[in-house]
C-alpha cells in the first residue's frame, strides 16, 4: 500500500488516534492498514454502533471512521449519540451507501464528513487532513 | 460501464438491475485492479443453487427483494486475497468476510444510484447464505444470474428485485428507461 506523509497531532505531534467502527472485519482490517499507511494508530475497533459508543468513551480517540449499516445500532445513530456527548468528536462515515438523503442525515446528525466505499486511501487521507484542520501537522518527508 | 443489451424475457426493471451491474463491475475493477466483463446474464428457471462461498443482502422499501453474491471456493480465496492484499488460506474467515464485504459495496453503490433517481429503500447487513438451496424466483421476483468473469475467476451475482405492490402499477405504466 502506498505510504503517505504523516499526520499528527499538532498539540504534541503524537500520531493520530483512531476508532474504526464496522461489522465488517475485512472492512476494519482494510481500514486499519490505509491508517497506518497515513502514521496514524488504531485505538479502538467496534463491530456496532452500541459497541463505538462504550469504545469511544474507553479510547477518546482524534477520529472515528464509522460505517452506516450494522446491525443492533446503524452508524448514523451511533454518530449522533456520541456527539452528543462529546461536541468535539470528530466522526467520518464511511459507507457503501452514498446517496445524498443519506450523506444529509449524518451530517445533519454530527458526523463530519462522508467517505463512500469502496474506499480510495488518497481520497480518506485527504478528508481526514481536512477534518483534523488545524490540531494536525503532516509531517515532511524526512519524518520530521 | 458494463452494459448488457435488452432481450425478450430480460427487458422487465433492467432499470433496476443495472446499477447492479454497475456497481459490481466498479467495486471488483477496484479490488481486483483488472477488467471485468459480464459471461452470461441468464434468468433464474430453477431454485438457487449455491455455488461456493454466497453472501446475500435484502433490500427493503420502494424496492424489495435479495441479491446474493456467490463464488466458487477457489476463487473466493483468490479474489478475497487480492482485496486483502496478502495471499489468504481458503480456511481463513476473512475469504467469507470479504465476500460479505463485496456484496455490501454492491449492494451500496447500487441503492446510491437508485436512490439518486428517486427509489427510496435500504439495505441490511450482508449475511453469509449458508443453504445449498435458496427459493426459486417468480414473475413477480426476476430472478437473473449474472455471471462476471474477472482475471481471478468468475463471481456470480444472483438479483431477485420487485417493485413494491402499490408502486408497480404506475411505475409499469411509465416508459422505458435506458440502460447506460
Amino acid at each position: 500500500m502506498e505510504q503517505f506523509a504523516a499526520v499528527r497531532r499538532s498539540k504534541d505531534g503524537q500520531p493520530v488516534r483512531y476508532l474504526i467502527v464496522d461489522d465488517s472485519v475485512f472492512a476494519r482490517k482494510n481500514l486499519a492498514r490505509m491508517i497506518e499507511s497515513f502514521g496514524g494508530q488504531v485505538a479502538g475497533e467496534a463491530g456496532d454502533g452500541m459497541t463505538a459508543i462504550a469504545e469511544y468513551e474507553k479510547t477518546k480517540p482524534d477520529i472515528v471512521l464509522m460505517d452506516i449499516t450494522m446491525p443492533q445500532m446503524e452508524g448514523i445513530e451511533a454518530a449522533e449519540k456520541i456527539v452528543k456527548q462529546h461536541p468535539e468528536a470528530r466522526v467520518v462515515m464511511v459507507s457503501s451507501v452514498g446517496y445524498q438523503e443519506n450523506i444529509v442525515a449524518a451530517l445533519q446528525r454530527g458526523a463530519r464528513h462522508f467517505v463512500q466505499k469502496p474506499v480510495k486511501p488518497e481520497v480518506l487521507y485527504e478528508v481526514i487532513k481536512y477534518v483534523l484542520g488545524d490540531d494536525a501537522v503532516v509531517a515532511n518527508a524526512a519524518g520530521a | 460501464m458494463l452494459w448488457w443489451p435488452t432481450r425478450r424475457g430480460l427487458d422487465m426493471k433492467m432499470e433496476l438491475i443495472q446499477p447492479f451491474i454497475n456497481a459490481a463491475d466498479a467495486v471488483l475493477a477496484d479490488g481486483l485492479k483488472g477488467p471485468i466483463s459480464i459471461a452470461s446474464l441468464t434468468m433464474e428457471e430453477e431454485a438457487y443453487r449455491r455455488k461456493g462461498v454466497a453472501a446475500l443482502v435484502w433490500v427493503t422499501g420502494d424496492i424489495e427483494g435479495r441479491m446474493v453474491i456467490d463464488l466458487d471456493s477457489e476463487t473466493a480465496v483468490r479474489v478475497a486475497s487480492q482485496f486483502a492484499g496478502e495471499e489468504l488460506p481458503s480456511s481463513d474467515i476473512l475469504v467469507k468476510e470479504t465476500v460479505c464485504e463485496l456484496a455490501n459495496q454492491v449492494v451500496g453503490n447500487a441503492i446510491t444510484s437508485l436512490n439518486d433517481e428517486g427509489f427510496h429503500f435500504r439495505a441490511h447487513p450482508p449475511v453469509l447464505h449458508t443453504a445449498e438451496l435458496g427459493s426459486k424466483g417468480t414473475e413477480d421476483t426476476e430472478a437473473l444470474v449474472i455471471c462476471l468473469e474477472t482475471g481471478s475467476g468468475d463471481v456470480y451475482m444472483n438479483i431477485a428485485l420487485r417493485y413494491k405492490q402499490d408502486l408497480a402499477q404506475p411505475r409499469a405504466a411509465g416508459p422505458e428507461r435506458g440502460l447506460a
